[in-house]
């Protein structure tokens, strides 16, 4: 029942926010209380699953296990503080006059909620693409918020480049379910499949795969098809950007590691060279990025691009870092929020996101410039924050495989994004202030989000509490093949 | 000379007769250059795409594909259309396009080089399961997505682009009503549906690109250029 609850609560939110009412905080509240909402039943779900029970609500259509229960409840969390974070970012990116405007922002919001959650919930791979497939053209709207032709550009790209993706794991999609009906199986379902792995004609299987991990992987942005990511990075709300950054960091290393129980053996080393291959390629790719760039927000999208890269290419090593892929997978979807709501509360104060342009973001306001050095720290995984564990766990699980290339290429992808992302934040935090004027006051719902946001980044680098290390293992055993 | 993964009965020679007619019209949606051409060729697509599961379901009697087959039509064949040309303004649809990347004669050689590469790559596929009419479903409906794929980046203007995109998805239905004839309806349905919003939002936003930018031409977007 609870399963039914999560996927409804998004629409009747959307409902609720579009009922015409004079106050502009109706739909702002309502999403919150909605957002609040889902991630408690999301905690619920998770509570049961890390029991090593599997919730279902409806057999061969609607359940979640312990790997959906980890990306559902980072999803519901994501959407929580973005939600707080778009009531002050509405409220300024809009004029009084535009309280229509700030109600479709938030009918989006939830609207776009619906499938992300979706997502981990669905058990049919068929209903999980359609999913998937929604999440891009509910959140195209969200993109080109902002009224400028660039904004338009933006969610052209992503919608046109994400589209064709959908449509080329589309193809693998059913190319999957027929090598499901030759190995004789009915269960069209994860776990079905997993079951029914052995029997299935290999040539098919990989055939799937690779048009899945292609046309799935252009949604998670990874290198070569990572191309529409910056762009819609640079132009939409910051909130957007967080929930988005989470959704294609989480959801899509999702669906594509879900494949691999499907290469039993020895086969299963070819999948995961193929995702090492990507994973590494896209780390990579975007450690060599970051150092060019000159947009701030456009930073925090390359890291996502690394980050989605580390993911899977930990998942692709296996073994002791196949746990560490899924740990670097709940610790930089906490991050990665908070380091996009620092640089919203950072372009607040300094007027411009355009890097060279800011200094001394610092002395014009303390608590935005730390958070802005806080959210680098954060996301690019140094010492006090999570991400530093578990790349850590990562770095060591593949050493103990002996699996000394990957090691050292994902070593110095984090050494190298470490060092562009905090050469280019020090330079904007520290120095003499550019910006003049009058101090805008420090919005409280960016403090609260940016406040929520943070605390369970710095819990999660102190030490893992076991409920969460339970339920991170039990999913681990998902990519075990 | 006689393939032997095609048996020859009078439902194979329609659908083969289908199967001809929806790569045909996949090649016009690459050399059309009327966009409401391109929107007629894509409906035709669509019933080529509906005919044929039709014509499967009558040699499996499936009642399943009979659906599906109705399904396409109405989703594909004339809600789409109507959509592009209720949210697309006049201007766009009756826009001529006459900036290409590549001219048409090259870019239909391209799209007869990525049929014979999707025949290539579908060949082992069969091999490796053999079953009734995949052997001229499955060639034909990668080369539509191929071929869309190319459609949508060689394309210069916004609505011809969304329906390369979504010649894209019949093609991967084209394959899909012979390998996964079973596939269960809901799943079709919402497959309809999300198509139905691709077509929504996409026309949308070729609105608002001509409303705010003043064109729909894609290539004139290059804000986002990075130096």
């Amino acid at each position: 029942m609870v399963l039914w609850f999560i996927l409804i609560l998004p629409l009747i939110a959307a409902g609720l926010a579009l009922s015409p009412s004079r106050h502009r905080t109706v739909p702002g509240g309502v999403t919150v209380l909605a957002t609040a909402l889902q991630l408690l039943l999301a905690l619920a779900v998770a509570g049961r699953c890390a029991s090593g029970a599997t919730v279902t609500a409806l057999p061969a259509w609607l359940s979640c296990d312990a790997f959906g229960a980890l990306v559902l409840v980072l999803c519901a969390f994501a959407g929580f503080t973005a939600a707080l974070f778009s009531i002050g970012f509405t409220r300024r990116a809009t004029q009084p006059m535009e309280a229509g405007r700030v109600r479709r922002y938030f009918v989006r919001f939830n609207l776009f909620l619906a499938p992300v959650l979706a997502v981990p919930l669905f058990s049919n791979v068929a209903l999980v693409w359609i999913a998937v497939a929604l999440t891009t053209l509910l959140s195209i709207f969200l993109v080109s918020f902002d009224r400028s032709t660039a904004a338009l550009e933006a969610a052209w790209k992503y919608a046109i480049l994400t589209s064709m993706g959908a449509a080329l794991a589309l193809f693998g999609v059913l190319v999957l379910y027929w090598a499901m009906r030759q190995g004789g199986a009915e269960d069209f379902t994860w776990s079905g499949l997993a079951a029914a792995a052995g029997a299935m004609p290999p040539l098919l299987v990989k055939t799937a795969f690779l048009f899945m991990l292609v046309g799935y992987g252009t949604k998670a942005a990874l290198v070569p098809f990572h191309s529409w990511l910056p762009d819609v990075y640079s132009q939409a709300p910051v909130p957007i950007c967080a929930l988005l950054s989470v959704v294609e960091t989480t959801t899509l290393p999702y669906v594509i590691v879900r494949l691999l129980p499907l290469f039993p053996g020895k086969a299963g080393d070819g999948a995961g060279r193929w995702l090492l291959a990507f994973g590494l390629l896209s780390a990579m790719g975007a450690a060599l990025l970051l150092v060019q760039v000159k947009d701030l927000k456009r930073l925090f999208a390359y890291s996502t691009i690394e980050n989605a890269g580390i993911i899977l290419a930990a998942a692709g090593l296996g073994g002791a870092a196949g746990y560490g892929s899924l740990y670097q997978l709940v610790n930089h979807a906490l991050a990665k929020p908070f380091g996009f709501f620092a640089a919203g509360a950072a372009l607040l104060f300094a007027g411009t996101t355009e890097i060279a342009a800011v200094q001394g973001l610092g002395r014009r306001s303390p608590l935005a410039g730390a958070a802005l050095l806080a959210g680098a720290l954060a996301v690019t995984g140094a010492p006090p924050f999570a991400l530093f564990l578990s790349e850590l766990s990562i770095l060591q699980g593949g050493a103990v495989d002996h699996r000394f290339l990957p090691v050292a290429l994902l070593t110095l992808c984090m050494v190298g994004a470490f060092c562009a992302v905090l050469y280019h934040v020090t330079r904007m935090v520290f120095g003499k202030a550019t910006a003049s004027g009058p101090v805008p006051a420090f919005p409280r719902s960016y403090a609260l989000a940016l406040f929520v946001a943070f605390v369970p980044v710095v819990l999660l680098g102190v030490s893992l509490p076991a409920p969460v290390e339970h339920l991170l293992r039990l999913a681990a055993t998902a990519l075990a093949r | 000379m006689p393939d032997p993964h095609i048996s020859v009965t009078l439902v194979n020679e329609l659908n083969l007769l289908a199967a001809g007619l929806f790569l045909l019209a996949t090649f016009g949606l690459v050399a059309t250059r009327q966009v409401l051409d391109c929107v007629a060729l894509f409906a035709g697509q669509s019933v080529l795409l509906a005919a044929s599961a039709a014509l499967l379901g009558h040699e499996a009697a499936s009642d399943h594909l009979y659906a599906v087959a109705a399904i396409t039509i109405v989703a594909k064949a004339l809600l789409i259309p109507w959509l592009l040309r209720r949210t697309a303004s006049e201007a766009v649809v009756a826009r001529r396009e006459i900036s290409q990347v590549l001219n048409i004669p090259t870019s239909l050689l391209i799209a007869l080089g990525l049929s014979i590469l999707a025949y290539f790559l579908a060949a082992p596929l069969r091999a490796a399961a053999p079953a009734g009419q995949v052997g001229v479903n499955l060639p034909i409906g990668l080369a539509a997505l191929l071929i869309g794929a190319f459609t949508v980046t060689v394309r210069r203007e916004a609505l011809p682009q969304v329906l390369g995109l979504l010649s894209m998805e019949n093609g991967a239905f084209f394959a899909g009503v012979a390998i996964a004839p079973d596939l269960p309806l809901f799943a079709e349905l919402a497959a309809a549906f999300d198509v139905l919003v691709i077509a929504l939002v996409m026309g949308l936003l070729t609105r608002k690109l001509q409303e705010r930018a003043g064109s729909t031409s894609v290539a004139d977007l290059t804000d986002l250029r990075e130096e």
